[in-house]
């Protein structure tokens, strides 16, 4: 199979590749696939003030997968949640010119930034609830 | 890498090798000068083109034991598979419809035995060990009063495990079945003796030992007993009425001499081959951490490598070896998105079965080429390691077999 200019950029120059802290408070963490199916996707947001200040993926998957996480992570910094969750698969697709046989691997990078974002909300919820009533 | 300029390697012989020089000289001829039909039986040109047909019969059935009589040319290994099945199932319906074969055959065989299947016959589908080889004791459990046919490959195109023909062979002749053996991969690679090992139906392929694409044979025992087959393809009743059509006189011509030249050298060249294979095999395994070798550790292929390489995806790490020609999965359905089915069957899980390569090694491969591969693999799986989430859960000491996964 070809690949896309940029998917084959994005292999082979990945961008923010590695690990958060996925303990930290201000740190959400998503990770969707499974090694059966062929593709497991790690993305985890670092957020300050509603604003994501940092983004990092690991993938297990073809370069289309790899390709698409590394975008994703180029999109969300700078962010700010709402935006980042208004990111959808096929403007995945079309950067990437993923074709049809591909099209999983931008659907699981939507889902990827999709738990994080939930995962870093929960985290915040939890905070909060926590917390003596400042207010 | 610093040797990103290295000349592209072929490493995926099994799927197809390039025609040795000596066997292309040896077919020119046939394509211009010497074009004639072998069924013309009015002039010279019919009858030189029928004489270079009928040594090319006799060198081939030499090569494996048989009569010249007994092999039929056909379009290759497919169409010789296809026609041993349908051909044995058809004709011998009347004594009974039951056939077995084994899961982790190619889908040559798999496919008409499902069509059969479809029509009304019954098939046993064996399973395979860990090595990728059937119980004997299950294949004589699954024989019975009506069973026509057992095909058993030989050498198994994706991990190369041999299966023992010739116990395979007795166990079909004590029984009364028929038994046919694609030997696709190892014509003129391992020895076979057609007498030997009770092989009924035999198919082959040109392709595969460096002759041309498009021409292979079956293998029809004419004595204890004479099979008879319905034939697949109709017409002027060439090849005694088992396959119709008009031969294909270089390929042919090609396909003999590519395995007069395999077998002349056969012992020197699969013992070099085998040492490539070793030297890569022990590199990788030794360098690399969850590097575990697929097939028999012993009773394989010379040329086959097949290699998963554990929290790394297979299509992302052939990505990482521009230039070197290596197949990931089923070669012939790396279209699909499926993990190998031959893998699956002998039980490597889907995550490994996703990260498995498989190398080919062939006559002109130069241990030079070798260490370059794996060099190159080495440092692709160590950089997809450094991005896989998979590698990163391990090395905390995480069980990935625990984790509950999304799934998608």
């Amino acid at each position: 199979m070809a690949y896309s200019k940029k998917v084959i950029d994005h292999y082979e120059n990945p961008r923010n590749v590695g690990s958060l802290d996925k303990e930290a408070e201000d740190v959400g963490t998503g990770v969707v696939g499974a090694p059966e199916c062929g593709d497991v996707m790690k993305l985890q947001i670092q957020v300050e003030d509603g604003v994501i200040t940092d983004a990092k993926f690991k993938t297990f998957g073809c370069g289309s997968a790899i390709a698409s996480s590394s975008l994703a992570t180029e999109w969300l910094k700078g962010r700010t949640l709402e935006d980042a969750y208004a990111i959808r698969n096929s403007d995945i697709v079309e950067e990437l010119a993923l074709p049809p046989v591909k099209i999983h691997c931008s659907v699981l990078a939507e889902d990827a930034i999709k738990q994080a974002i939930a995962d870093y909300q929960n985290k915040q919820h939890a905070i909060n609830e926590l917390a003596p009533t400042a207010k | 890498m610093t040797t990103s300029q290295h000349p592209p390697v072929y490493l995926d012989h099994q799927a197809t090798a390039p025609v040795d020089p000596q066997v292309m000289e040896t077919m020119l001829p046939w394509f211009t000068e010497q074009f004639g039909n072998a069924a013309s039986r009015s002039h010279d040109w019919g009858w030189q083109a029928e004489r270079a047909v009928d040594d090319s019969r006799k060198s081939l059935a030499s090569a494996i034991g048989a009569k010249g009589r007994e092999i039929v040319f056909t379009s290759g290994a497919t169409e010789s598979n296809n026609l041993a099945i349908l051909g044995v199932a058809r004709m011998y319906a009347p004594k009974g419809k039951h056939l077995i074969t084994c899961v982790t055959e190619h889908k040559a065989v798999l496919d008409p035995m499902q069509a059969l299947e479809k029509e009304g016959w019954d098939v046993t589908w064996l399973t395979v060990d860990s090595t990728g080889n059937i119980n004997l004791d299950e294949l004589k459990a699954s024989l019975r009063e009506d069973t026509t046919l057992v095909s058993i490959m030989h050498g198994n195109n994706e991990v190369g495990t041999l299966h023992p023909v010739k116990e395979i062979g007795a166990i079909c002749r004590q029984a009364g079945a028929l038994f046919h053996c694609d030997a696709t991969q190892t014509l003129g690679k391992e020895e076979i003796d057609v007498e030997a090992m009770n092989i009924d139906l035999l198919s082959a392929s040109a392709h595969k030992v460096y002759g041309p694409k498009g021409v292979g044979l079956l293998y029809v025992r004419r004595r204890n007993p004479r099979v008879r087959l319905a034939p697949i393809i109709h017409g002027g009743g060439h090849e005694r009425g088992f396959r119709s059509g008009t031969l294909n006189v270089p390929g042919i011509v090609g396909f003999a001499k590519a395995v007069e030249i395999c077998l002349e050298s056969c012992q020197e060249e699969q013992g070099r081959i085998r040492q490539l294979r070793n030297r890569l095999e022990n590199k990788l395994t030794n360098t690399l951490e969850s590097a575990e070798v697929n097939g028999h550790p012993e009773n394989r292929l010379a040329c086959c490598l097949n290699i998963s390489f554990g929290y790394v995806e297979g299509e992302s790490l052939i990505m990482g070896m521009p230039g070197i020609a290596v197949s990931s999965g089923s070669a012939c359905t790396s279209a699909s998105l499926e993990p190998s089915y031959v893998l699956r069957a002998m039980g490597v899980g889907d995550d490994l079965a996703h990260s498995s390569i498989r190398f080919g090694i062939g006559r002109w491969t130069t241990e030079e080429e070798i260490d370059y591969v794996a060099e190159t693999v080495i440092h692709a799986v160590n950089r997809l390691r450094d991005m896989s989430p998979l590698w990163e859960m391990a090395q905390e000491g995480i069980d990935l077999s625990t984790v509950e996964w999304s799934g998608h």
